[in-house]
């Protein structure tokens, strides 16, 4: 089962067709892949992501497998774990209404969890060590905490594939080491998992492959290589003299 | 108990049934334009509404009717000048709301008409017709109804619209579902508390619940009980009061926020403290 994105252009708004935000974007993933999706600030990560959601025109082609990418996302087949900076951390969910979300795809139009919805939220919950804070309301989590309970909802969709935007950002040593830890063992379960990420010591140690982005894919291959290698700074679209670090952190 | 005296008058029946059916369709609704940042979009629908209410009138159709596609028209408009990113989108639905409620007000100056004014701006639920409370409750039931059987995803929507993309539904279609069921609450709320006030209907119960409770699940009881105990004050005080049915609604709704507002400021005393322990 392979993701693949072929010829993929992406514009905030179709009449905007001259300045896509990304272009000619190429690339594939297979079953177990898990790949860092490296780039400075607006090179595209979050962009590419929102195309692959379609949330914003796009056009070319995204298959999972034989099948459409939008229909394997009817069949909850894709999860995505979204940026949480972009969610309303006080909106009135407990933590498991929200890991619960991750159910709705498999649930009658009326979204009533069955016992094993019950069953596979609390073990997701289990896997982000979140178990205890269950009946929490969302608003009382940290920040690493929220992005652990988002993982959790991925995870309990039971999908095949899955897009994660910056799980790592502003997170604390210990949320960084539990979801980096979840990473692999879904990787491991033969789930094929792209996660954007600006750390890039991070992506060498954690990821075993890695696609660079600078409005489209520059380099693609084992993280090692790719990140450590000469050519790193002009593949991410960065002039020599800049540390890159401040540029990744910026 | 006067209560019971005043059931016996076919008017304050016809003035209740109406009244709790508006309530508890607002008072729904309230739970998710609270979150969406709605607030403004259904100040200017219920805003919009006034000339198709002038206009139904003229061509001897029921108001809801005129009502209803201006409301819709509205929410069109709102959508194509927003799209166009020319204006912010507040000044998008400043410049719609205003320009329909001035032809509204021009239409009613200018046309001859028994419409009384003030009956529009302010509702008159005292004085509703059974035709009037039929077509409240055939619009209202419905909506009700589907509200309460998708509440999942619209709460899913105002949490985390890619989510809803991520498992293959459209916000397009939820979204639209969600303005058009404002848009049909405006319209029938247009008895209770007319085009000025029906915004707090959907607000105010909303930002109540929501101070008493941290689950959604909780809040789509508490809202609609709220707005149905704050008709049923405002109809009550405007009998026996002698004084505007829509005003002591919004009255009410003011004060209850009030009310629970203070009782939440003080600690150890809030609702939300014991329910979110059961």
């Amino acid at each position: 089962m392979n993701l693949c994105v072929s010829q993929l252009c992406a514009w905030y708004e179709k009449k905007d067709r001259e300045k896509p935000i990304i272009y000619d974007v190429n690339f594939s993933l297979s079953k177990g892949d898990l790949c860092a999706l490296v780039g400075v600030n607006g090179a595209g990560k979050s962009t590419l992501f929102k195309a692959l959601m379609d949330t914003i025109a796009w056009e070319g082609s995204l298959t999972w497998g034989k099948q459409p990418l939008s229909q394997a996302r009817k069949q909850g087949k894709v999860a995505y774990v979204p940026q949480t900076e972009a969610i309303d951390s006080t909106f009135p969910l407990l933590v498991k209404d929200v890991v619960m979300q991750g159910r709705y795809v498999h649930q009658g139009w009326m979204r009533i969890p069955s016992a094993q919805d019950k069953e596979l939220v609390a073990q997701a919950l289990e896997r982000v060590n979140l178990a205890d804070l269950a009946d929490r309301p969302l608003a009382q989590l940290s920040g690493g905490q929220r992005k652990r309970v988002f993982v959790a909802r991925g995870i309990a969709q039971a999908a095949e594939l899955m897009f994660l935007d910056e799980p790592f950002a502003g997170v604390d040593a210990r949320s960084e080491a539990i979801i980096t830890g979840q990473l692999n063992d879904l990787s491991k379960e033969g789930k094929t998992l792209l996660v954007s990420i600006h750390d890039i010591n991070l992506a060498q140690e954690k990821f075993p492959l890695c696609l660079v982005i600078n409005k489209t894919i520059t380099a693609q291959g084992p993280s090692k290589e790719i990140l450590s290698g000469d050519a790193l700074l002009q593949n991410l679209g960065i002039s020599e003299d800049t540390h890159i670090e401040e540029v990744l952190h910026a | 108990m006067p209560e019971v005296d005043i059931l016996q008058y076919a008017f304050m029946q016809r003035a209740l049934i109406t009244g709790i059916a508006t309530a508890i369709v607002c008072g729904l609704l309230s739970c998710w334009i609270t979150h969406m940042g709605w607030s403004l979009m259904g100040d200017a629908i219920s805003h919009s509404i006034l000339p198709g209410v002038v206009i139904a009138h003229l061509l001897g159709l029921p108001y809801l009717v005129g009502a209803l596609v201006f409301a819709l028209i509205t929410v069109v408009l709102v959508g194509q000048v927003k799209k166009s990113q020319i204006v912010r989108p507040d000044t998008a639905i400043g410049i719609v709301f205003t320009t329909f409620f001035a032809l509204g007000t021009v239409l009613i100056s200018k046309v001859p008409s028994q419409i009384n004014l003030s009956h529009i701006l302010f509702g008159n639920l005292l004085g509703v017709t059974t035709p009037d409370m039929l077509q409240v409750l055939c619009i209202g039931l419905p909506i009700a109804i589907l509200l309460i059987l998708k509440n999942k995803d619209l709460t899913l929507l105002s949490f985390d619209p890619t989510q809803v993309q991520a498992i293959g539904l459209s916000t397009k279609t939820l979204t639209s579902f969600l303005l058009v069921a404002l848009a049909l609450a405006i319209v029938i709320s247009l008895q209770a508390v007319g085009v000025i006030l029906s915004v707090s209907l959907l607000i105010v119960p909303g930002a109540c619940a929501r101070l008493l409770t941290n689950q959604m699940r909780h809040m789509l009881w508490i809202s609609p009980l709220i707005a149905t105990v704050s008709v049923l004050i405002g109809i009550t005080g405007s009998y026996y009061l002698d004084a505007s049915s829509g005003g002591m609604i919004g009255l009410t709704l003011g004060v209850v926020f009030c009310i629970i507002f203070i009782l939440k400021s003080l600690p150890k005393l809030t609702f939300r403290h014991i329910l979110d322990k059961n």
